[in-house]
């Protein structure tokens, strides 16, 4: 804000050299050759690489939930012979200033035999290479008998549904710079985002490091929404390359590159059926999807399809279930997590579906989910299922109360007279909702180290990350609340792996759950350190003591004899000697454990506007209420829906990576990739409901990160429908305006 | 290609004289050369409004211009908006209100918005939102930026 900020790009160092990646025109041929003559020849070039500079480097892991049959579909840091989709990187050049490596990179000559591409992942599948096809494995989720279930229902509803590919596109590009100390024997990255720890190990394993000779610092992040911070070719480039030239290698990503080379996400094609009953109770659903991969599968392995498999049910009682999601090969950009990653788009399918019940069952929208929701004297309430490898157990809520909530929170009945009375006149206007429920807090640990220096500031080391969503305000807070330490004393310490051995970053909405269950943990032990030596040099009992404004005081007066804990940590210096048998320094280790994800739900509520000649949705209100069973910081939990949102009507509207025949990507910069400006957003509506705190930690938190986009395309898609009088017009995303002509076209044709 | 220029560039006050190729953009002129790291680059095709200064009082693009173009002109960039320690009203309003997450893009949105409340204290709120759309934010969603220019604009008038 004043300018201070250090990003990646703001990172720079003595005799550093620029790294440029040459990456395929094509998406999809056989390399023939790499002529790095000419290139080479400009003056400040150092290095040009190609695959074989690096065969001996392997192709990057699986960070989440590895399945069998994943790993040949794995991406090398550059290209081994064959390129599968426009951007893979396929030669690295190194040159002294970052205009002239740009220049390098377009004089390197590719010879590349084109071959024929894949881009449907609901195709058949293809030969990937001889002897694997494009379907590495297929997903299968699922529990009772579903066919027994669709034998006896009253009826049958079924929709084929899809959603298009979009992502969270930062507006700080990628960045890595590589160092390497000599005289330390130590390999530095600096950019690191989101999961520094476990890319340590990676980068580590992958350049033959100790891991402890290998150490990754995360400076400020422009936005990370599940894209940023995973493990890319070029972050083991740079650190490679710094290792082997010798000097500082720095790489800043340009938004074209950004937009063709880091993670997409989201594309899935969904045929789904429900078996419910003459009220309009689900008996059994069954859902076989289509997961455009992209081509490889990165380091998220089966996450997204995963999620998408498990999530679906969202707050409803469905006694029988089958899943079966296959993950596709396309030579397109490889795909992988975007905030609310296969609940996005599970949700879009699962609303949908209640929405044509509805219809089926001559009920409203709100009664064929009252019918079908979960009540809160069932929780928790135990899907026979699993995500992220933790059993699904829905640990709390209260799905009709906060639905009652939402529709009270609009003028729901209101509401409903007004459109009438609106569309009575000619207009298109509609109201739709979805219901979703969220995961977060995922574990299986956090630790954090905190420390009262002898001056009284507070020093919180955590091993979890942040990218740019308030991490070092809700560690404080917690930290403040429980030492009895002013908050503006406190200093968070996050992404350094050479401060903490261990961490597990920030993704999945876990780090307010699980690292602020550490801080408390840590924050109570230092509490107790200190304490226990102030009652010593008070003369009195622990149980006498409590702590206000870092002052340690008797409760019970208000005056009296007091102790800072900047004292205190002064008498625990090694060479005091009031520190008698104690372990020197006022510190204290939190750690906490957990096994089980926990679980906020919400419901969006959108009112939409339709014009019938330009196509155009406009979104009039917007209600997002989320139940996240206590917000540390309402504040920044309002924040985290309302950018959420945002984004979620982007991907409901505006967004989308489309190729043309041969693979090539056709949105390629801001212009033809529309996100939402300020115009577009409107004005939201947030309800924060503390009304079912977690059992599984004792604040009874659950993260806020996803829901204010999960439910965007579900609500949106719903209020389109009901703008039209037409259920199921909606059965793609996003709408944008060409499609909302065509729907408008089909189902109003005497109209236009 | 390699041949290079001497300019002087005019940043918040203070002059810089350095030498760049014609091609050099503004905006890395005005980060690696001048080392005013607080600009930042976005998308290099001036959709995104993140390396937006202010030249002369007017909100200009600084990845869409040449370093030799500004030559002798006055830049100022958001190191030059807080005074003596004390914040400009439009930073202050950002922090008040939430007006920032991550703050990759708030830069680009404080000059935006500095250079046409300088011009303009009396813009509409309808007005304001259209300036404003013409940078890209991922975080916030907008509003917390719409309240935020609104106060300072308020502020501004008042004081």
């Amino acid at each position: 804000m004043t300018g201070k900020g250090m990003f990646a790009a703001d990172v720079s160092f003595p005799r550093q050299l620029h790294m440029r990646i040459v990456r395929s025109p094509f998406a999809h041929g056989l390399i023939r050759s790499i002529d790095t003559q000419t290139a080479s020849a400009l003056p400040g070039v150092v290095a040009i690489w190609t695959g074989d500079d690096v065969a001996d480097i392997p192709p990057i892991d699986f960070r989440l939930t590895r399945i069998e049959g994943l790993e040949s579909y794995r991406q090398h840091v550059l290209a081994q012979n064959r390129v599968r989709y426009v951007g893979e990187p396929v030669a690295a050049v190194f040159a002294t200033d970052a205009y002239v490596a740009e220049d390098a990179a377009d004089l390197v000559d590719l010879e590349i035999e084109e071959l024929p591409v894949t881009l449907d992942a609901s195709d058949a599948p293809t030969e990937f290479e001889p002897g694997r096809l494009t379907e590495p494995a297929v997903i299968r989720k699922g529990y009772g008998d579903v066919d027994g279930a669709f034998g006896a229902a009253h009826a049958v509803v079924e929709l084929d549904l899809s959603i298009g590919r979009h992502s969270g596109v930062p507006m700080e590009t990628r960045g890595a710079i590589g160092r390497y100390d000599a005289a330390r024997d130590i390999l530095e990255m600096y950019g690191a985002a989101k999961v520094p720890h476990w890319n340590r190990d990676q980068l580590a394993r992958m350049l033959g490091r100790d891991r402890t000779a290998m150490h990754l610092h995360e400076g400020h992040v422009g936005g990370g929404f599940g894209i940023r911070g995973e493990l890319y070719p070029e972050d083991v480039l740079v650190c490679a390359a710094a290792l082997r030239l010798g000097r500082p290698v720095k790489w800043i990503e340009d938004r074209r590159e950004h937009l063709i080379a880091a993670n997409h996400s989201r594309q899935q094609c969904h045929h789904v059926r429900a078996a419910i009953d003459v009220e309009g109770r689900i008996l059994g659903i069954e859902n076989e999807f289509f997961h455009d991969q992209g081509a490889y599968v990165r380091t998220h392995a089966a996450t997204v399809p995963d999620l998408a498999a498990a999530m679906l049910l969202g707050p409803y009682r469905i006694p029988n279930y089958r899943a079966v999601g296959h993950i596709r090969l396309t030579n397109k950009t490889p795909a992988g997590t975007y905030r609310a990653p296969g609940r996005f788009e599970s949700t879009f399918v699962r609303e949908r579906l209640m929405d044509a019940i509805a219809a089926r069952a001559g009920i409203t929208p709100v009664e064929a989910r009252r019918r079908n929701l979960i009540a809160s004297a069932e929780m928790p309430y135990k899907r026979p299922i699993d995500t992220l490898g933790t059993e699904v157990v829905l640990d709390s809520g209260e799905y009709a109360g906060l639905l009652d909530k939402a529709l009270k929170r609009i003028g729901w009945t209101t509401l409903q007279d007004e459109l009438k009375s609106r569309r009575a006149k000619g207009e298109l206007v509609g109201a739709g909702l979805g219901i979703f429920v969220e995961k977060s807090g995922l574990g299986p640990f956090d630790n954090v180290k905190i420390t009262v220096d002898p001056g009284g500031a507070v020093e919180i080391v955590t091993g979890a990350a942040s990218v740019g969503q308030g991490v070092e305000t809700v560690i404080a807070q917690i930290c403040a609340d429980t030492l009895g330490v002013d908050f503006d004393r406190i200093r968070v310490i996050h992404g350094q792996t050479d401060r903490i051995d261990e961490g597990l970053g920030a993704f999945a909405s876990r780090v307010t759950v699980m690292t602020g269950e550490a801080t408390r943990l840590g924050a109570l032990k230092v509490r107790q350190k200190a304490t226990e030596m102030a009652a010593e040099l008070l003369q009195c009992t622990v149980d006498e003591l409590g702590i206000v404004n870092g002052e340690i005081r008797k409760t019970a007066k208000a005056s009296g004899p007091s102790i800072s804990l900047a004292e205190i940590a002064r008498h625990l210096l090694p060479t005091s000697k009031t520190r008698g048998s104690r372990e020197p320094g006022l510190t204290g280790e939190g750690w906490f454990f957990s096994n089980h994800m926990n679980y906020p739900y919400g419901v969006h509520v959108a009112v939409v506007s339709l014009d019938r000649e330009t196509g155009h949705v406009a979104v009039e209100r917007y209600l997002v209420a989320y139940d996240i069973g206590r917000a540390v910081n309402p504040m920044l939990v309002e924040g985290q829906i309302a950018g959420g949102f945002a984004q979620g009507l982007g991907g409901t509207l505006f967004e989308e990576f489309t190729y043309d025949e041969r693979g090539e990507p056709m949105n390629v910069t801001f212009a033809d990739y529309l996100m939402p400006t300020a115009r577009e957003v409107p004005a939201l509506d947030v309800l924060i409901c503390e009304d079912a705190p977690s059992p599984l930690n004792p604040l009874g938190l659950k993260g806020a990160g996803e829901g204010g986009t999960n439910a965007v395309g579900a609500a949106i898609a719903s209020a389109i429908d009901d703008a039209l009088g037409v259920p199921g017009a909606v059965t793609q995303l996003p709408v944008t305006p060409q499609r909302m002509r065509d729907i408008l076209d089909r189902v109003l044709p005497e109209k236009r | 290609m390699t041949k290079k220029t001497d300019v002087t560039l005019n940043i918040n006050g203070q002059t810089h004289n350095v030498s760049v190729e014609p091609r050099r953009t503004l905006a890395d002129a005005i980060r690696e050369d001048c080392g005013q790291t607080g600009t930042h680059i976005g998308c290099e095709h001036g959709v995104c409004g993140a390396c937006t200064v202010l030249i002369e009082g007017v909100p200009a693009r600084s990845c869409l211009m040449f370093a030799v173009q500004a030559d002798g002109k006055a830049i100022r960039t958001v190191e030059g908006l807080a005074e003596g320690g004390k914040l400009h009203p439009l930073q202050q309003a950002f922090m008040d209100c939430h007006g920032l997450q991550c703050g990759f893009c708030t830069p680009g949105f404080l000059m935006l918005a500095t250079g046409v409340l300088e011009r303009e204290p009396d813009i509409s709120d309808e007005d304001l939102v259209d300036v404003l759309s013409s940078n890209l934010c991922r975080c916030t969603g907008y509003q917390n930026i719409i309240k935020a220019v609104r106060m300072a604009a308020e502020q501004m008038r008042s004081s």
